[in-house]
């Protein structure tokens, strides 16, 4: 038994059985990560040190009857925006290179209060700007289905992490996409919650009113299993919603009977790729053979929902941003005479190009000229967009369509146009303008053996609607028993 | 709409962020083609709509003012670019 190739709810039931061990499986995840990150680099930092010695604490406790809890001892990524104590957290900048957390964001706690064990803090794009992994200042991650691609992006360490079975499962953030994107790429399990279902706090923020912290796992299951540890009213974030405390684990009933799904139109024309919609389509039969109700819709928005997201993130990156001075914390430049000279030369040496992109961006956008052309006319976009959701919500209970445009793409292929590289983001965006939750999971190959993304897109705060349609389309189509990622060049 | 020079160096100055000059061809055609592209919010009929600020902004979330030590001041510390006395050390800003 390779104890890697396990998801996380097969670990917890051999380790009820007494099959396995804390300390085997953290071994057997650290040996795993000694031999196939050298390949993969989806790590920043590793804490496999800490991860041993502590496997063998929570080992001790658990023979000793201190600890019981269903998830002592399992190994999990952090994606490197999401703040961990005592660790470095750099967002994959140079701004952050050597900024250690003096605290745990509230995932974290979470993470911790199950007593999970973090293997390390997972590559992303610089502050989460990308779709592609490739902005990362330090390394670019590569694809585990073929190393010559990208993993995509921004999360795409934790997705890359995961499906190279280097950690059961990881935590990420969406702001455009950020996980659903690279699940899709990865062949992994990908779900952005609602918008307020997770605490923000201690996540670095991108762009406060889209970003969102969420799951990458093997499967399903885990999915709900990872859900339930993180969701949660968090008063340190004002932004967080006060739901009632679900088990997202009870809402998998593996049958789709009477559910309605539309399918809008738009997501499956021009720019989406051949087999991306083959797969989709043979996707769609499926739900109708077992019982789902699938209507084609119309949900024209794609293209208005991505140019309003560009503007919105854009603008909401250069003011958050702008807290990257050089003063309190990250880097400082050598080359300064006076206060000024420290605030640009730390911002334009500590910036990746892509970042600087954005905040030049962001600040056009905002400024007294443009402001009413651009950024108000974006945020009534958003309105449009979310009435257009509403619209359909009125009659379908699940948005299908596909996760991405294309499958994952070569690296560098993109990187020198990054007009091309938001494009890769248009299936996606439009959740986070309307604050939804939305899965993506695996639902085929393409002819390199590349796995293709499907996206189910639920009601606000309606995850067990998206997570059982999800479900069931995985008990009946076993994509994880038929396809692997072989680690290839 | 075509962003001249002056405007990107302009922009970039309000940002903070200095643009070499090698580079400023590159970030205007960059800008441009996404300013272009983002241009279609301006085909959406949205004159009857209200602008949506953040999520959920129905209510305001109010707590109360209570201090809470934090607990991990010396990290805190480390963390800055440089430090004396267990001060942020700045140059000089008044004349």
């Amino acid at each position: 038994m390779d104890i890697t190739e396990l998801t996380v709810h097969e670990l917890q039931e051999k380790l009820k059985n007494k099959e396995l061990t804390v300390t085997e499986i953290t071994k057997a995840y650290v040996n795993r990560i000694n031999e196939k990150e050298k390949d993969v680099q989806a790590f920043i930092t590793l804490t496999t040190d800490d991860a041993i010695k502590q496997s063998k604490e929570i080992e001790d406790k658990i023979n000793k009857k201190e600890i019981s809890g269903d998830l002592a001892g399992i190994p999990i990524g952090i994606k490197d925006n999401i703040c961990k104590k005592g660790v470095k957290t750099t967002a994959a900048s140079k701004m952050l290179e050597n900024f250690v957390s003096p605290y745990n964001a509230t995932v974290m706690e979470k993470i911790n209060n199950e007593n999970l064990i973090t293997l390390g803090k997972t590559n992303m794009d610089e502050f989460a700007m990308g779709s592609s992994t490739e902005t990362s200042y330090f390394k670019k991650t590569k694809n585990p289905w073929d190393l010559n691609r990208v993993p995509g992006g921004s999360s795409g360490g934790s997705a890359a992490a995961v499906a190279s079975n280097m950690v059961p499962w990881a935590l990420g953030s969406d702001t455009g996409g950020s996980i659903r994107q690279p699940a899709g790429f990865c062949g992994v399990v990908g779900l952005k919650p609602t918008y307020g279902l997770v605490s923000r706090f201690g996540l670095i923020a991108f762009a406060s009113s889209l970003d969102q912290i969420g799951t990458f796992t093997k499967d399903i299951k885990d999915t709900a299993i990872l859900l339930n540890v993180i969701a949660g009213h968090d008063e340190k974030d004002s932004t967080s919603a006060n739901v009632e405390e679900k088990d997202y684990t009870k809402c998998l009933k593996n049958d789709v009977k009477g559910l309605k799904i539309a399918v809008p139109k738009e997501f499956f024309g021009e720019g989406i790729n051949e087999e991306v919609k083959d797969a989709l389509e043979k996707a769609i039969e499926k739900y109708k053979e077992l019982g789902a109700k699938v209507e084609e819709v119309s949900l024209d928005i794609a293209n208005y929902a991505l140019a309003a997201y560009y503007i919105i993130a854009c603008a909401e990156a250069s003011s958050n941003l702008g807290r990257f001075d050089g003063i309190r914390y990250g880097y400082r430049t050598p080359n300064y005479t006076n206060l000024k000279d420290i605030y640009v030369n730390s911002r334009s040496e500590g910036f990746g190009d892509e970042v600087k992109r954005r905040i030049i961006l962001g600040t056009y956008v905002l400024s007294s000229g443009y402001y009413d052309a651009y950024y108000k006319k974006a945020q009534k976009v958003r309105t449009l967009v979310k009435n257009k959701f509403d619209e359909i919500f009125k009659n379908y209970d699940v948005i299908l369509t596909p996760t991405s445009p294309t499958t994952a793409f070569k690296i560098g292929e993109k990187s020198d146009n990054p007009l091309e590289m938001y494009l890769s983001d248009i299936c996606t965006v439009s959740v986070n303008i309307a604050g939804l939750p939305g899965l993506s999971m695996p639902c085929g190959v393409d002819k390199n053996g590349l796995p293709i993304g499907m996206q189910l897109i639920g009601k606000h705060f309606d995850e067990e609607t998206i997570l059982n349609a999800g479900y069931t389309y995985e008990q009946a189509t076993k994509f994880r028993e038929k396809y692997k990622a072989e680690l290839k060049k | 709409m075509k962003v001249e020079k002056e405007e990107l160096l302009h922009i970039a100055n309000l940002a903070r962020l200095k643009i070499k000059d090698d580079e400023i061809d590159k970030y205007l055609l960059n800008l441009q083609d996404i300013l272009n592209f983002s241009n279609i919010v301006n085909n959406a009929n949205v004159d009857e709509l209200k602008e949506t600020i953040g999520e959920r902004n129905s209510s305001n979330v109010f707590r109360k003012d209570e201090i809470e030590e934090f607990d991990n001041i010396d990290q805190m510390i480390k963390n800055f670019p440089e430090e004396q006395e267990n001060m942020i050390r700045v140059p000089k800003v008044v004349q």
